[in-house]
């Protein structure tokens, strides 16, 4: 498949090569920065959803709800050791009213809340694996007779809107490489159809000398193929680096799901390899736009 | 092989309209030398066309070294052709090449080494001597020279048949003398050679060569004391 690089220089010069003359490789080069752009955000939202829902499919919150501190701290303590004696929870962590208090401080400030407000006592439960609804239901009603006012929540019911939405955006991502994919094709057909009518005389001479289809498409493949390496290389480089600028910003911000907003090694990788499958793409085009023209001559 | 090239009832017509060349059939023996002539418009480029795999007919059988080259598949007409060396009218040298490669396209598209084409490349060159003008590029070149460089392309490759379009049209009395002697010793090799001219004064410098004629697409009776339909040359007078 790769042959035509290793064409020897004298048959190369059939096809005057003016690599950066034209504007396939800046076309390539943009179509790949914007193919890395989206690949990174749509890898970037995959990794978020995964991450999140992964810490959170397994985590529940228990919340108190009594207005009397004191029977609420009791029944709160209670419900806690209640919990920690049963086979699906993992960990039990009563959350202290500081917490709960720094928890809300967003919204309603710094004064003292606690004696104004009666805040629910909050128990944060790491379950051993995913529980059912049912599972979630027997604990309910496991912890009525200790603390009438416990509501059971599995975190991943506060988040699923969220997650649901950034599976959207992470689903136009893809679409959106599809498209650019789609788009890189046509620019590449278009740059392919352009060099033959440039070069249809030489071709109809190499064909009439008995040049083949193959040694004539080989000639127009390597220079494509290169122009989208070249382009690709620029346009990663181009890519990696908001990429890392707009990662800098994301970390600096030090929010919770924003903090998942990440790309581990795979993603990378994945990344580094674009311009290679543009240029894959770019040849495969090329040969069969190229083959396809040259039937059309006898 | 008792022939190279034979036409039965070939017709060519382009497009839509009216026949190019109808009713042609003759046959072209290997080792022979022959001249199409005809006025302006006859169809001589057309046949030629016919012969070196340019064009398909639109009607009858083309015998080509002995295989039906009419319903021959694509992918072999390259290795037909090669056996065919061809001097167009309007030489069709590739602009961006020097002379050295345009001569040497043929043995390249061939694939011979790099190493074995410097010496017959360069002989060829100084053979139309082009010896001097190796490296110059076909917009350099007067349009004699240019011809001779189409000239030796079309025949670098030993070509069992050489078609060649008015190939002394651009060049002065003498060098067309010089071109048709390395013609017929081509042709003495075993070359067969089908000049298209219009230049009748052409036909008596070639002892023993044959002549068609094409008459509004069709071939006419011969003139003179050239035989039609051609024959193989040890049948000649």
């Amino acid at each position: 498949m790769f042959k035509f690089f290793a064409i020897p220089a004298h048959d190369r010069r059939l096809i005057p090569e003016g690599r950066l003359s034209g504007p396939m490789p800046w076309v390539i080069a943009i179509m790949i920065f914007l193919t890395v752009l989206a690949a990174a955000a749509g890898l970037a939202m995959t990794h978020a959803t995964s991450d999140v829902s992964e810490q959170l499919s397994s985590r529940a919150t228990v919340q108190i709800i009594e207005a009397n501190p004191e029977i609420r701290a009791r029944q709160a303590a209670a419900a806690a050791e209640q919990l920690r004696a049963l086979p699906l929870i993992e960990e039990v962590r009563l959350l202290p009213p500081e917490e709960i208090e720094a928890l809300i401080e967003p919204w309603l400030g710094t004064q003292d809340l606690a004696d104004d407000i009666p805040l629910p006592a909050l128990i944060d439960l790491k379950l051993t694996r995913v529980a059912t609804d049912a599972e979630y239901q027997s604990l309910r009603n496991s912890l009525q007779s200790t603390a009438p006012g416990a509501r059971v929540e599995p975190s991943s019911g506060y988040i699923a809107p969220v997650i649901s939405l950034v599976r959207s955006f992470q689903w136009i991502a893809f679409g959106l490489v599809a498209l650019l994919a789609l788009a890189t094709g046509a620019a590449v057909i278009i740059s392919a159809r352009s060099a033959l009518n440039t070069h249809t005389e030489t071709i109809a001479v190499v064909h009439l000398l008995g040049g083949t289809d193959q040694q004539i498409s080989r000639l127009f493949q390597r220079r494509i193929a290169l122009d989208a390496l070249l382009g690709g290389l620029i346009g990663l480089v181009g890519g990696t680096a908001i990429i890392w600028l707009i990662s800098t910003q994301l970390t600096a911000l030090g929010s919770g799901l924003v903090e998942s907003v990440g790309l581990d090694w795979w993603s990378w990788l994945i990344i580094a390899v674009i311009p290679i499958l543009g240029m894959f793409l770019a040849m495969v085009t090329a040969k069969w736009t190229v083959v396809g023209a040259l039937k059309k001559i006898l | 092989m008792d022939e190279i090239v034979r036409f039965e009832n070939v017709g060519l017509r382009y497009g839509a309209g009216a026949e190019t060349l109808a009713d042609l059939n003759f046959t072209l023996y290997p080792g022979s030398f022959y001249f199409l002539t005809g006025a302006s418009g006859a169809g001589k480029t057309s046949l030629l066309k016919l012969l070196y795999l340019s064009q398909r007919p639109s009607r009858g059988v083309i015998r080509l070294f002995g295989e039906d080259a009419v319903t021959m598949p694509r992918e072999r007409l390259p290795g037909f052709r090669r056996r065919i060396g061809v001097v167009f009218q309007d030489f069709r040298l590739v602009p961006h090449l020097s002379a050295f490669d345009n001569i040497a396209l043929p043995l390249r598209v061939a694939g011979v080494r790099e190493k074995d084409l410097e010496t017959p490349v360069t002989e060829m060159l100084e053979w139309v001597g082009l010896g001097d003008r190796a490296s110059a590029r076909p917009a350099t070149l007067s349009g004699g020279e240019q011809q001779r460089v189409a000239i030796a392309r079309a025949v670098i490759g030993r070509p069992e048949i050489l078609v060649a379009d008015e190939p002394t049209g651009n060049v002065d009395p003498d060098m067309a003398i010089r071109l048709l002697q390395l013609f017929e010793a081509l042709n003495t090799l075993g070359t067969t050679i089908v000049v298209a001219t219009h230049d009748i004064h052409l036909l008596s410098k070639i002892p023993g060569a044959q002549m068609m004629r094409l008459e509004k697409g069709m071939l006419a009776d011969p003139t003179g004391s050239l035989r039609f339909p051609p024959l193989p040359k040890d049948q000649l007078q």
